[in-house]
């Protein structure tokens, strides 16, 4: 098996390609933003069940959101977004033509983004490629875990994921990050957030019947007149080969905190170790040459 | 509610502080380095989640294992040669060198008494694994030919392991460049066709101050070859690596990482100049020019790590690039939503 048959898993399912035989369909996360309320229930139901640590009693000042990005302490995230724009306002006791949903038209100066941002569980997940332990694993649901009795805190993971998601917990020395429930989803249960979240912006299920879920939904959304709606992460050929956890975003990606157009790095490793190759061997012959010629 | 403005008569219409608008739509706090490149980010949080990796320990682990790989490869050489004080120089370097890189990678690690779990699978998707798997089979050899060189004992032994650390050398030189460039930091992975290059360039500069350092004149000739060549080399791929990278490259001109980064250049090039002019005549002369060398290489090693943290804290290196490569950079592309 060559390096990039290795890293290579795109259009494949990743539990199969992991050497899994028999194994469940492919579980995952939906996240429609649309009909996210900020509530945070998520990331209490997620430290709650998980025993996740306090990760700072802190008033950032700078929104709603005091919790601020996904960390070792922080599996479930929600991202709060002031924005002065118009996102089209209800009128109460009016007749809204059929259609469901807001209406555009409206005078409302300002709106709110909230997004509840968790671990994409990617198809070709660049934390897992590059964890020298083997620490982290892909399940038989196809999400990625990290096994806290392997992982010697190397930290590699970290600066690999593209999406700013696991980190090293203070104190402990280990990588830590959301798991998807696995233990909840090992007896059939649906994971702690998804559970929790009470407008069902959270959706947990089979990824395949997500992703027709979610184009359902953006269609509808756009059909209603928000031509900002898009989905994020649900194209298996963009450059993690697609999230296992995807979302229903109204603005731009990096408005949320996530990356446009990320790439897992290890695409490029075969190159990369070519290079290194070439490298080592005209350091070799560089070395070399410096002793040859005339003795003084 | 109206809108402040800014008006040739003052601030029309101000909010009070607890009613400011929050989470500029411009990210950072610093006026734009690229005019033309806006982006949005989420209140100028950075996108991905800061390396752990802590100075000295990592840097020092590049630094280090970079001396040891080249001085095992010129150790070898210099056997062969027939230079023994030379040989017997960059042993020691080799086998010091890959101590201290090893105690670097342990120190770092958040549990270290779990090290030797890095070797518990092969994983050629992990650089550190590739990497800790070459250090196993390395560092026995470059310390065997320490010892024996030492203690004199064994000395064909010692003389097999000074050839086969000098074979595995190399790959601990040039493993690293891919270990740094095997990530989503920008101003690491957009450098990864040349980081290997910059690494074992580095590598053999320190090698060469090494033994510039202990070998006398009459032997330091292939040193001060390898400095110059070593110094090009860097030189070459560290400019070639920064125009390839476009905005990411900001990083390794700026602040701190700027500063290593010009530090090194400047010790390397004076190291290099030193030990051609004076190095074959005045053993101070070269001696001063190892160090010269030796400090420039760990600084070179010390400027592309603090460029990589300062890269992955700043939104703009991670949106900025990305947005470019989909060809929407600087769009306007939140308008409203159509009427109806």
């Amino acid at each position: 098996m060559t390096l990039t048959e290795l890293l290579r898993t795109a259009g494949g399912d990743p539990a199969t390609n992991a050497g899994y035989r028999d194994h469940p369909p492919r579980m995952g996360f939906f996240t429609d933003t649309s009909v996210c309320i900020g509530c945070k229930a998520c990331e209490v139901a997620c430290k709650e069940w998980n025993h996740v640590p306090e990760d700072g009693l802190e008033l950032t000042g700078m929104s709603y959101d005091n919790t601020q990005g996904l960390g070792a302490d922080t599996w479930r995230h929600v991202a709060f977004i002031e924005q002065r724009k118009q996102l089209g306002s209800q009128e109460p006791g009016v007749f809204h033509d059929g259609r469901n949903g807001s209406t555009a038209g409206g005078s409302s100066q300002l709106r709110w983004l909230m997004a509840s941002d968790v671990c994409k569980h990617c198809t070709e997940a660049a934390c897992l490629d590059v964890c020298p332990t083997g620490s982290l694993f892909r399940t038989e649901f196809g999400t990625v875990v990290v096994q806290e009795d392997i992982c010697n805190g190397c930290g590699y993971c970290i600066p690999a994921c593209p999406y700013g998601v696991i980190d090293q917990r203070k104190g402990d020395g280990r990588a830590w990050k959301c798991t998807l429930c696995y233990d909840r989803l090992s007896v059939g249960m649906e994971p702690a957030c998804a559970q929790a979240c009470p407008t069902d912006s959270i959706q947990f299920g089979v990824l395949d019947e997500l992703r027709q879920r979610a184009a359902a939904r953006v269609g509808q959304l756009r059909d209603a007149g928000v031509a900002d709606a898009r989905l994020y992460g649900h194209d298996p050929d963009d450059g993690v080969g697609g999230d296992g956890a995807f979302f229903l975003l109204l603005d731009e990606p990096e408005v949320y905190g996530l990356p446009p157009d990320p790439v897992v790095t290890t695409r490029d490793l075969p190159a990369m170790w070519r290079h290194a190759a070439i490298a080592a061997a005209s350091l070799a012959a560089g070395v070399a040459a410096t002793f040859l010629g005339r003795r003084p | 509610m109206t809108p402040p403005e800014v008006t040739r008569q003052g601030v029309a219409n101000p909010r009070p502080g607890r009613q400011a608008p929050t989470g500029g739509r411009r990210g950072g706090a610093e006026a734009a380095m690229v005019p033309e490149a806006t982006f949005d980010s989420y209140y100028g949080k950075p996108v991905i989640n800061q390396p752990v990796w802590e100075s000295p320990d990592i840097p020092g682990y590049f630094y280090f294992g970079g001396l040891a790989g080249a001085s095992s490869v010129m150790a070898a050489a210099a056997e062969a040669s027939r230079r023994p004080r030379l040989a017997r120089a960059s042993k020691l370097a080799a086998a010091g060198g890959l101590g201290l890189s090893l105690l670097g990678l342990i120190h770092d690690l958040g549990r270290p008494e779990r090290f030797l779990n890095m070797l518990r699978v092969f994983k050629p998707t992990s650089p550190m694994s590739v990497g800790s798997w070459l250090l196993s089979i390395y560092g026995p050899l470059a310390v065997a030919a320490a010892g024996s060189e030492v203690t004199g004992w064994f000395p064909r032994a010692g003389t097999a392991a000074a050839f086969g650390a000098a074979l595995v050398g190399p790959a601990v030189a040039s493993y690293t460049g891919v270990l740094v460039a095997d990530t989503a930091v920008p101003a690491w992975h957009e450098g990864h066709r040349e980081m290997p290059y910059v690494f074992v360039s580095s590598a053999a500069v320190a090698a060469a101050g090494a033994g510039l350092l202990s070998a006398p004149v009459a032997e330091n000739a292939p040193a001060r070859r390898m400095a110059a060549i070593g110094v090009a080399g860097e030189l070459a791929g560290s400019a070639l690596m920064e125009r390839r990278m476009g905005l990411v490259a900001e990083p390794y001109r700026r602040g701190k990482a700027g500063a290593l980064v010009r530090a090194g250049q400047g010790l390397a090039v004076v190291g290099a100049a030193g030990a051609a002019l004076a190095g074959r005549r005045s053993r101070l002369a070269a001696a001063l020019s190892g160090l010269a060398l030796m400090v420039g290489s760990a600084c070179t090693k010390w400027g592309i790590f603090e460029a990589g943290l300062a890269s992955a804290r700043d939104p703009r290196y991670t949106v900025v690039p990305q947005r470019q490569r989909a060809g929407t950079v600087g769009e306007h592309r939140t308008g409203q939503p159509p009427p109806g």
